[in-house]
């Protein structure tokens, strides 16, 4: 069988949607990341917020209410981490471990409670967005508004007096501190801003990418995210180039299998490509160029002298 | 001797976060069941009773809390340690290969148990090899380090129990533990009873190491302060091998126990779906008891009793099982910040 042209648009297209996810998230983790704050809830906040935009969908009967709501379900879910992280002096980790674990059991739990059906929610007729039409396969808006979001981010972080302060508190939270920057209120709008992507995402993949719900629906994604920022050293332009490769990753090997030639020698080989992104960052910080360029600050509360 | 359960200041303040958390997650569990229209007081009884209400099921939830003490002493000797060693998931997924992996071996009974779990502890403790290297020679942090590692090791051992460990016969779950190779019911006439039985001695060996062993003494002064250890001579990286490598066994120790020491099914299923997240409740198991062997004991037992009511509220309550996960979520989330009990605390007195 050979590659012909139709396969690579198709497999091009599908590459680029799968890439907003990844990207979307990692770019807002590493917003909250260059602020201070870890937030390994990612995961879980992806799956809420794509299940609460097919529920406001499906309650308000429109498409756009419900991407507003998985973004805001992330803002909460931010905010909550926040207060823990930030106001309370509490665990970074341990919050977001409490909150993937808390979405896991909340997803399956709500779809059942709330449509009566088990495991996965398709039925929802609004849940659908307009997609950019091309020869192959659809081509979602939200590529395009990714790349903007990377865009401003990056502007966001290195050219504005916000995105200055943003940086110092994630840094040296004290020196901020002595220059007069509300510490705590700098990294709280800046995890809250994170999440917000995260539940964005979430809501890309259950009204645009699906139209549905499966509980199951975010599969790593947050995770794959965290592995970006880590892997693109804390640069919004670079976790977008991230989220494509890991986005092309997916699709190539969800393709690969589907050969029969790859599919009968390596059986199940695509479980090799979705270890990928995660060697791929285990190697990028084990060599030397990944060193150091975390924000120092990064994971500890402040707590003023 | 003074057991170091117990915190300064005011005797039973932990004790009592831990509580908090619970109650806490029985709370906004219970705001939940009621606005999605479920009893939460049938919910919460139905909840215990499958872990309480008859010797089956009982034995069900001592197999349930076996795991969970051995993924908690994995989190607990890191947090002595000074670490943050959230790798016991995946370490728990690539146990539960190399228990299953021991099948291919004809032994005498006893004899391939005792082979099995060595294969387990050993894979768990290769798994943490990475952790050590990243964090002592190139200083990478060990939350990045073991989060990845968890995720290769999820789709490594998809990909293992695929090509090497498959069921030629069911294509859902990978071959059965050698009857050879399980653990013995010689108590209740249950396996769980001596999976718990094992989880317990293991619980009491770290005990036994971390404070009455001069190798566990250095583990613990480095956790409390890095600083200090230094210049009393305590070479860092040892105490971070120790850790790392005594609870990646341990959490592979897990995963035999889960694959092993189980009623059913003796094997591990699509998508890995029996050994999932015991590893992170582990964490949930650790902090609910204050990261001490005796503490995990008790807690494991608790959490094992809340998971041991999956079938009992589905099936009785008619409510999704779910909502187990949810109020463990709720519970982590809120031992994440030991200031929230504070603030209610204080908020009470006025």
């Amino acid at each position: 069988m050979s590659l012909d042209f139709s396969i690579v648009g198709a497999i091009s297209v599908t590459g680029l949607n799968l890439m907003v996810p990844i990207a979307l998230t990692a770019i807002g983790e590493v917003f909250g990341e260059k602020a201070g704050v870890v937030n390994i809830g990612l995961e879980g906040i992806i799956l809420t917020g794509a299940w609460s935009a097919v529920y406001f969908s499906w309650l308000a009967q429109s498409p756009w209410v419900g991407l507003l709501g998985g973004a805001l379900t992330g803002t909460f879910f931010g905010a909550l981490h926040g207060y823990v992280a930030i106001w309370l002096k509490g665990d970074q980790i341990i919050s977001g471990v409490g909150i993937n674990i808390f979405a896991l059991g909340f997803v399956p739990f709500a779809i059942q409670a709330v449509w009566g059906v088990q495991g996965s929610f398709a039925k929802c007729s609004v849940c659908g967005v307009p997609e950019i039409s091309t020869p192959w396969s659809p081509l979602s808006y939200f590529v395009p508004l990714t790349i903007v979001i990377a865009g401003a981010f990056w502007y966001l972080l290195n050219k504005t007096r916000y995105g200055s302060m943003t940086k110092a508190t994630g840094e040296n939270p004290e020196a901020a501190d002595a220059v007069g920057i509300n510490v705590e209120r700098v990294r709280f709008l800046a995890v809250m801003i994170g999440a917000t992507l995260a539940g964005l995402s979430g809501a890309f993949l259950s009204i645009d990418y699906t139209g549905g719900i499966t509980k199951d629906i975010s599969a790593g994604r947050g995770f794959i995210a965290l592995a970006t920022v880590v892997f693109a050293g804390w640069k919004p332009m670079l976790a977008l180039a991230g989220g494509l490769l890991f986005g092309f990753a997916q699709e190539v090997s969800s393709f690969a299998t589907t050969l029969p030639a790859i599919g009968h020698t390596f059986p199940s080989v695509d479980y090799i490509f979705s270890a990928l992104p995660y060697v791929v960052t285990l190697i990028v910080v084990a060599t030397a160029v990944g060193r150091s360029r975390f924000p120092k600050a990064l994971g500890t509360p402040y707590r003023r002298e | 001797m003074k057991l170091p359960l117990i915190g300064g200041g005011r005797v039973l303040a932990p004790l009592e976060e831990s509580a908090f958390a619970a109650l806490m997650g029985f709370f906004f569990g219970g705001i939940l069941l009621v606005v999605l229209g479920y009893n939460p007081i049938l919910t919460y009884y139905y909840m215990f009773y499958g872990g309480l209400g008859s010797l089956s099921n009982v034995t069900d939830m001592l197999g349930n809390a076996a795991p969970l003490i051995l993924t908690a002493l994995t989190f607990a000797v890191g947090v002595r340690a000074g670490l943050f060693n959230i790798g016991a998931e995946g370490q728990v997924y690539v146990g539960a290969g190399g228990a299953i992996y021991a099948s291919y071996y004809f032994l005498p009974a006893g004899i391939h148990l005792g082979f099995a779990l060595v294969l387990a502890g050993a894979a768990g403790a290769l798994m943490a090899v990475p952790t050590y290297l990243l964090k002592a020679y190139r200083g990478v942090n060990e939350v990045i380090t073991t989060i990845m590692l968890n995720w290769t090791a999820y789709f490594g051992v998809l990909w293992v129990a695929i090509v090497l460990l498959a069921d030629p016969a069911r294509p859902e779950k990978t071959i059965s533990v050698a009857p050879t190779s399980r653990f013995p019911d010689f108590l209740l006439g249950s396996v769980s009873t001596s999976a718990l039985l094992f989880a317990i001695a293991v619980a009491a060996a770290f005990y036994v190491y971390l404070w009455l062993t001069p190798s566990g003494y250095e583990l613990r002064s480095v956790g409390l302060n890095p600083e200090a250890a230094r210049f009393s001579g305590i070479n860092p990286r040892k105490p971070l091998l120790s850790a790392l490598l005594l609870g990646g066994a341990s959490a592979g120790l897990a995963g035999a126990v889960q694959v092993a020491g189980r009623t059913t099914p003796f094997a591990l299923y699509t998508g890995l779906s029996n050994v999932l997240n015991y590893g992170y409740n582990g964490i949930g198991v650790a902090l609910i008891g204050r990261n001490h062997p005796l503490g995990i004991i008790v807690a494991g037992l608790f959490f094992g009793t809340l998971q041991a009511g999956f079938s009992t509220v589905q099936l009785y309550a008619r409510v999704p099982f779910e909502i187990i996960q949810v109020i463990e979520g709720i519970i982590i989330f809120t031992v994440a910040a030991p200031e929230l009990y504070r603030r209610f605390r204080g908020s009470l007195k006025k």
